[in-house]
């Protein structure tokens, strides 16, 4: 340090000297810089510091925008600003200058322009576009350092919409003969594959090429785009295995030239890359890890102990090996490694071995019990990573057995850590194991006790619900059920009664639920005394808002008796005029409530949360409400869909950024059920009248869609079973003590054989003991899993599938109980599975009308197929159009008519055909007829007299559509009792959702008396699409040259990992799209519009929901394809 | 990936921040107090690297740094960079550094920050491994100093023609 004072003491001077030199423009630059600098250094307090940067900001300010300043002292100028923007202080002035030098300042000045542009700027700032042309031209720049500098701003930031712009030429610049050009050309494109991926899909096969550059650069830069690649979709890329090992192998074997060593370990960030990339290619996937097993033994002789390195490849060897599928030479191998990594007295190695110990331990905890001391040493290591990375390794290797020494080393480091990173974390896997393992009530209500006053404000929120939550619905047994909240409640009451000034409020409101619902379970306790401590919870300072309002809850539950009352009424009134809108909700509940004790009982019966709760979800019991605004004349609600509708057909603006909105009732729910978790706030959160919410109801189930369980148990537990049940099948062994074990496994022990040993070190035996007691061998994994079934004490009932965490729902599962005694969970499951079958019978919805569903399409194809006309190709587009048609169609004219169809349009697939309009005897009806690349309307004229019809003339008009007639003379007259047959070819010249033909018919009666009658048929655009047979790359290129687009989300047809592929197939077979390729959780799909006009679709799974983005040069094209899309899965 | 690069001294006073993934100016400012905050606190004869920042990434971010006299160099990163890679990359950055500026001091750094960040975008390119080999590094800075030297040159030679 003290060289370093000097070498700044000596420079100074240096510097400012140099100052008054002449000529030497660039140093006194600098010096000014330096006086900042040195201002900045002299200052004492952050207040002159700010005084002085403010001072230098305006000064720069100045210069900036004075006309005099040369591009060379703006170059100057911006270092300046920069420096005050690192040290936070905003400059942003400055950014259009700097944006001004990258553009005009000479290829020094440029550079500085550009670096300022890049820690000035992110990408979405607005100023960038700016810089589009600036890079643009710099790309062909000549200078290959401008193209460089071009390259570089561009992978660290570049506007989303403008990629188009400059892509072709980053494309080009793969070809490039300079490597260094190819190699930043290639990350630029990755920058591109991060935030726009479909726009550089076309150009994937240059990807590969990238990856066989003969420039080993080039290839290391392109393994970025394909780690992230192989990481999104692992399937598609399996033939690169042999390929990256090949490579490989030439690394490892040294072929590489000598450059590429780094301490005489040949490109060692390349090996970790391909490492990387081959786990990733054999994870689960047996025929492939066979390919790579030799290059990995390789890697792991090769890579010898003398240079950090080569741990870092050990490490992505170990890494790789345990990830892919499983040989048992190479575990063998691997583990040693990792024996080396723990045991080594680097502590950067030793962190690294906990880690792969960690990521091992799963699957082999025979290891963690090899290395158990070194374990036991790094729980007590002064570095708090090692010591938190220990206890992440002993929350992998936690079981029934070791639960509470486990947890009681975490709880303690909890209470040394001070960072809430830590805290949170550790918080959730204590609440996680205690739940999961804890051996009796006192035990786990007293571990939540401190997970809840440690974790405080900042455990995550699902930690308290999932509590509550375990209290509510109990277990098997009443009896185990009472005594658990019992205790929870004496507990609680002894900790208010101690001074509640110290708990976390979500502690409070634990505790104040608890209270509310279990306290008369406690017969010594007098609701009067919890509810004094309740009130003075109410009235302390420390009590925020949100935890007054559980106590008020609770209160409310426990107002009984005169006592109560007069408790209650004193509060209430305290609250009712409180400005905390929920407060005063509360405390009005309370007021009435306590008074009419009949009312309180319907609402907030005892023991509610073992009741079902109906909802009605249909809302049905605000129907009252909803008929009286409508009448005092409220707009009546559309359902989103329909309002897109409208507006699809008025041509509006689009509104997508506000689509969605809820309807208000629901989102006065959700700010109800955040409240508290009891049936009082779901009743009090609907508008409506609350009592009547639990008389009414209609469906008893709940949409619980998207909710999901974070860490729940029965999800861990069902996989863990599994494995633990083979393992009794296989090795029937009986139970053995930890002693017995630990001589057993002796054999694999590397601790010291119990000679006699110093005091600390038995007490670490001892530790050992009770730590690692139940892992190891197989057999004690499965007496790990037979003490799991037997001591498990929190099990949950089995339950409906789908129980959300939420606090207040609770479904009805009071169906099936079941046996008590039976604790396997595959019996569990069993029952759950006969609880939805049911639940399905009672729901008159899916599986009966799926049948009907069929059993109507099958009743189409064979009238159809009876009559021997038309075989339809696609019943449900028969039923889509069917929708349009104004009247239900006649069938027996039906029939009839469609003998008159035409032959060659017989075979397709054609609408029903509707009745048009009918004038005395003359009747007319039209239907379409899909070809594969055409659209034929038929006009039927059917003339039920005896005397003919003469002069008819047909015109048929539309503003959407193109109508030309295919017969070539016109029809002029209708002889009695027959059918003409009308055919026009239609195509679309304005898309819309529904298009409309207009037609008139005149024509003269025998009476003589000339006729007219005006018709009109509408059809949907979906008939005029055709499937569009493209490859991916066709796909790419059009995607680009197309202009007007649109973005929606739809709903998925499923939740499973098909989804896509399913809901795709449901749009391919009704509205005929050509799905192209499906990749991951992408597909893309093309169809042409008639006669051949493309549209592109690009779908992609986001968040539950596809993502749908449609492109086409039609103006109108996506937005109405969007529509007839949301309508087929809805109807699907 | 490298989501920020970032070089303070023993008191904290930020020597170079470069982030390659957006946050506000507030965020980066926090971002350069609590890293400092976490690595100022370790002692020497701990690890390298640090898990639990709440600002960048959360759980899956991690801090490799290394500790030169007065400089901290730390690299924020996600759990897709190898931990002792990157601690191995920040020597090599170092080493560069030490070639270009012959024998590198603080000073070095606070002067010529248009220079690191020079250097560093031929090491790290949008977050992104460039390259790790230091002599292709300063062949590269190389190159481009020639072109100052140059340019310099041509501007006084104007300078004296007038």
């Amino acid at each position: 340090m003290s060289d370093v004072v000097e070498k700044t003491l000596t420079a100074l001077p240096s510097l400012l000297s140099l100052d008054s030199q002449p000529g030497a423009a660039k140093l006194s630059s600098t010096s000014k810089l330096g006086n900042l600098i040195r201002g900045i250094t002299e200052l004492t307090s952050k207040h002159e510091e700010e005084k002085l940067i403010q001072r230098e900001l305006t000064s720069i300010k100045e210069q900036v925008s004075s006309p005099n300043t040369s591009m060379r002292q703006m170059k100057e100028l911006m270092v300046r600003a920069t420096y005050c923007e690192m040290l936070g202080y905003e400059a942003s002035f400055s950014y259009i200058h700097a944006i001004k030098l990258a553009q005009q300042g000479t290829a020094l000045e440029k550079r500085v322009g550009y670096l300022a542009v890049s820690l000035f700027l992110n990408e979405d700032h607005e100023l960038l576009l700016l810089l589009v042309n600036t890079v643009l031209k710099d790309l062909q720049s000549t200078n290959l350092i401008e193209v460089c500098m071009a390259l570089t701003v561009v992978s660290q930031m570049f506007p989303k919409d403008m990629i188009p712009a400059i892509l072709p030429l980053v494309e080009e610049k793969l070809n490039h003969p300079k490597e260094i050009i190819r190699r930043k050309a290639v990350l630029a494109l990755y920058k591109f594959y991060q935030i726009a991926p479909n726009q550089v899909q076309h150009i994937h096969n240059k990807f590969r090429k990238a990856l066989c550059d003969k420039d080993p650069g080039v290839m290391t830069a392109s393994l970025h785009i394909y780690l992230q690649m192989i990481k999104e979709n692992p399937e598609g890329y399996k033939d690169l295995t042999a390929s990256v090992v090949t490579i490989l192998k030439q690394v490892v074997g040294g072929k590489l030239p000598m450059d590429f060593n780094y301490h005489s370990v040949p490109a060692p960030w390349l090996q970790i890359q391909l490492l990387r990339i081959l786990s990733l290619l054999g994870k689960n996937d047996h025929s492939t890890s066979e390919i790579m097993y030799e290059v990995l033994d390789e890697s792991l002789r090769r890579a010898e102990m003398n240079h950090n390195i080569t741990y870092a490849i050990l490490y992505e060897c170990v890494k790789c090996i345990y990830t892919i599928h499983p040989k048992s030479e190479l575990l063998e191998k691997a583990a040693k490694c990792i024996g080396n990594f723990v045991l080594s007295q680097k502590i950067n190695l030793k962190y690294l071995g906990l880690k792969a110990l960690t990521y091992v331990v799963q699957q082999d905890p025979r290891l963690a019990l090899q290395h158990q001391m070194t374990i036991i040493e790094c729980l007590d290591h002064p570095d708090l990573i090692i010591k938190r990375e220990t206890l992440e390794l002993l929350f992998r290797i936690t079981n029934a057995q070791n639960v509470t020494v486990i947890v009681e080393k975490m709880l303690e480091f909890l209470r040394i850590s001070k960072d809430d990173y830590t805290t949170t974390d550790l918080v959730g896997k204590v609440a996680e194991l205690a739940e999961k393992y804890a051996p009796d009530n006192e035990w786990f209500i007293e571990t939540m006790n401190t997970v809840f006053s440690v974790g405080g404000d900042v455990m995550q929120p699902d930690i308290p619900n999932s509590f509550l939550k375990l209290l509510s619905e109990g277990f098997d047994s009443v009896e185990e059920d009472r005594k658990l909240r019992q205790f929870a409640v004496d507990s609680y009451v002894s900790l208010l009664q101690g001074g509640p000034g110290k708990l976390p409020q979500r502690f409070l409101q634990v505790i104040s639920w608890v209270l509310g619902e279990y306290s008369h379970l406690s017969e010594e306790l007098d609701p009067a005394t919890v509810l004094s401590l309740l009130s003075k919870l109410l009235d302390s300072k420390n009590t925020s808002s949100e935890t007054k309002s559980w106590v008020l809850v609770a209160m409310t539950k426990l107002c009984e008796g005169r006592a109560g009352v007069s408790v209650a009424r004193e509060v209430s009134e305290t609250y009712s005029s409180s400005l905390d809108t929920a407060l005063r909700q509360r405390a009005q509940e309370l007021q009435h409530l306590s008074q009419d004790s009949e009312l309180r009982a319907r609402v907030l019966p005892r023991d509610a949360s073992r009741e079902p709760l109906e909802v009605d979800s249909s809302l049905s019991f605000l129907d009252g409400f909803v008929s009286e605004a409508l009448a005092a004349g409220a707009a009546p609600y559309k359902p989103p869909h329909q309002r897109q509708e409208e507006l699809a057909q008025e041509k509006a603006l689009s509104l997508e950024p506000y689509g969605l909105s809820l309807p208000i009732s629901m989102s006065s729910c959700s700010i109800g059920d955040r409240q508290s978790p009891t049936l009082l706030s779901v009743s009090s959160g609907l508008s409506g009248d609350s009592i009547e919410l639990s008389h009414k109801g209609g469906s008893a189930t709940l949409k619980l869609d998207g909710v999901k369980r974070v860490w729940g148990r029965e999800g861990y537990l069902s996989k863990r079973e599994s494995v633990e049940e083979t393992a009794q099948v296989e090795v029937p062994s009986p139970l053995r003590s930890p002693s017995q074990q630990g001589e057993a496994d002796k054999s694999h022990n590397q601790t010291p054989t119990p000679t006699p040993t110093p005091e600390p070190e038995q007490e670490k035996q001892q530790l050992a003991s009770s730590l690692f007691v139940g892992l190891g061998s197989q057999s004690s994994v499965c007496l790990m899993g037979k003490s799991d079934l037997t001591n498990q004490r929190f099990r949950r009932k089995a339950r409906c599938p789908g129980t959300s965490s939420g606090s207040s729902e609770i479904t009805s599962n009071s169906i099936v109980s079941p046996p008590s005694m039976v604790d396997s969970l595959l019996y569990n499951n069993l029952l759950d599975s006969n609880i939805t079958s049911e639940l399905d019978l009672a729901s008159p919805q899916s599986p009966p009308q799926l049948s009907q569903d069929l059993s109507t399409a099958n009743g189409t194809c064979d009238v159809d197929l009876t009559d021997r006309d038309v075989t339809a190709n696609n019943p449900s587009i028969i039923r889509d159009n069917g929708v349009v048609a104004a009247e239900d169609p006649d069938k027996p004219t039906d029939l009839c008519l469609s003998s008159h169809l035409p032959a060659e349009l017989s075979g397709l697939s054609r609408s029903e055909i509707t009745a048009l309009c009918s004038h005395q005897s003359l009747h007319l009806s039209a239907c379409h007829v899909q070809g594969d690349d055409s659209l034929a309307l038929v006009v039927f004229i059917l003339n039920s007299s005896d005397s003919d019809v003469q002069q008819m003339l047909l015109q048929l008009d539309s503003d959407q559509l193109e109508v030309s007639s295919v017969s070539e003379s016109p029809v002029q007259e209708v002889r009695g009792d027959s059918v003409v047959v009308c055919q026009y070819s239609l195509t679309v010249k304005r898309p819309s959702v529904l298009v409309e033909v207009c037609g008139v018919m005149s024509f003269m009666c025998s009476v003589g008396t000339p006729q007219s009658v005006q018709f009109s048929y509408k059809l949907p655009l979906a008939s005029f699409i055709r499937p569009l047979t493209v490859s991916t790359e066709e796909y790419g290129t059009m995607w680009l040259a197309f202009s007007h687009d649109t973005k929606q989300n739809l709903t998925l047809m499923r939740e499973d990992r098909e989804s896509l592929t399913a809901t795709l197939n449901v749009l391919k077979n009704k509205l005929q799209l050509h799905v192209v390729e499906i990749i991951g959780m992408e597909g893309i799909v093309a169809c042409r519009l008639l006669p051949d006009q493309p549209c592109l679709m690009h779908c992609r799974i986001n968040a539950g929901t596809l993502a749908v983005w449609l492109r086409s040069p039609i103006p109108d094209l996506p937005d109405c394809l969007i529509y007839h899309c949301q309508r087929a899965l809805q109807e699907h | 990936m490298i989501k920020a690069i970032l070089i303070f001294n023993n008191h904290g006073k930020p020597r170079l921040s470069k982030f390659y993934e957006h946050y506000n100016e507030d965020t980066e400012q926090q971002i350069i107090r609590e890293t400092f905050h976490l690595v100022s606190k370790r002692d020497e004869n701990v690890c390298n690297f640090l898990e639990g920042g709440m600002l960048i990434g959360g759980s899956d971010y991690k801090l490799i740094y290394r500790h030169y006299a007065t400089l901290y160099f730390v690299f924020c990163v996600d759990s897709s960079e190898s931990e002792l890679g990157i601690l191995d990359l920040i020597q090599v950055f170092v080493e560069t550094l030490d070639k270009c500026f012959e024998n590198v001091c603080e000073l070095d750094l606070i002067f010529h920050v248009d220079k690191v960040h020079n250097i560093l975008a031929e090491m790290v390119m949008g977050g992104m491994v460039l390259e790790t080999n230091m002599n292709e590094i300063i062949t590269q800075v190389d190159a481009q100093n020639k072109m100052e030297k140059s340019e310099t040159f041509i501007f006084q030679s104007t300078r004296q023609d007038r």
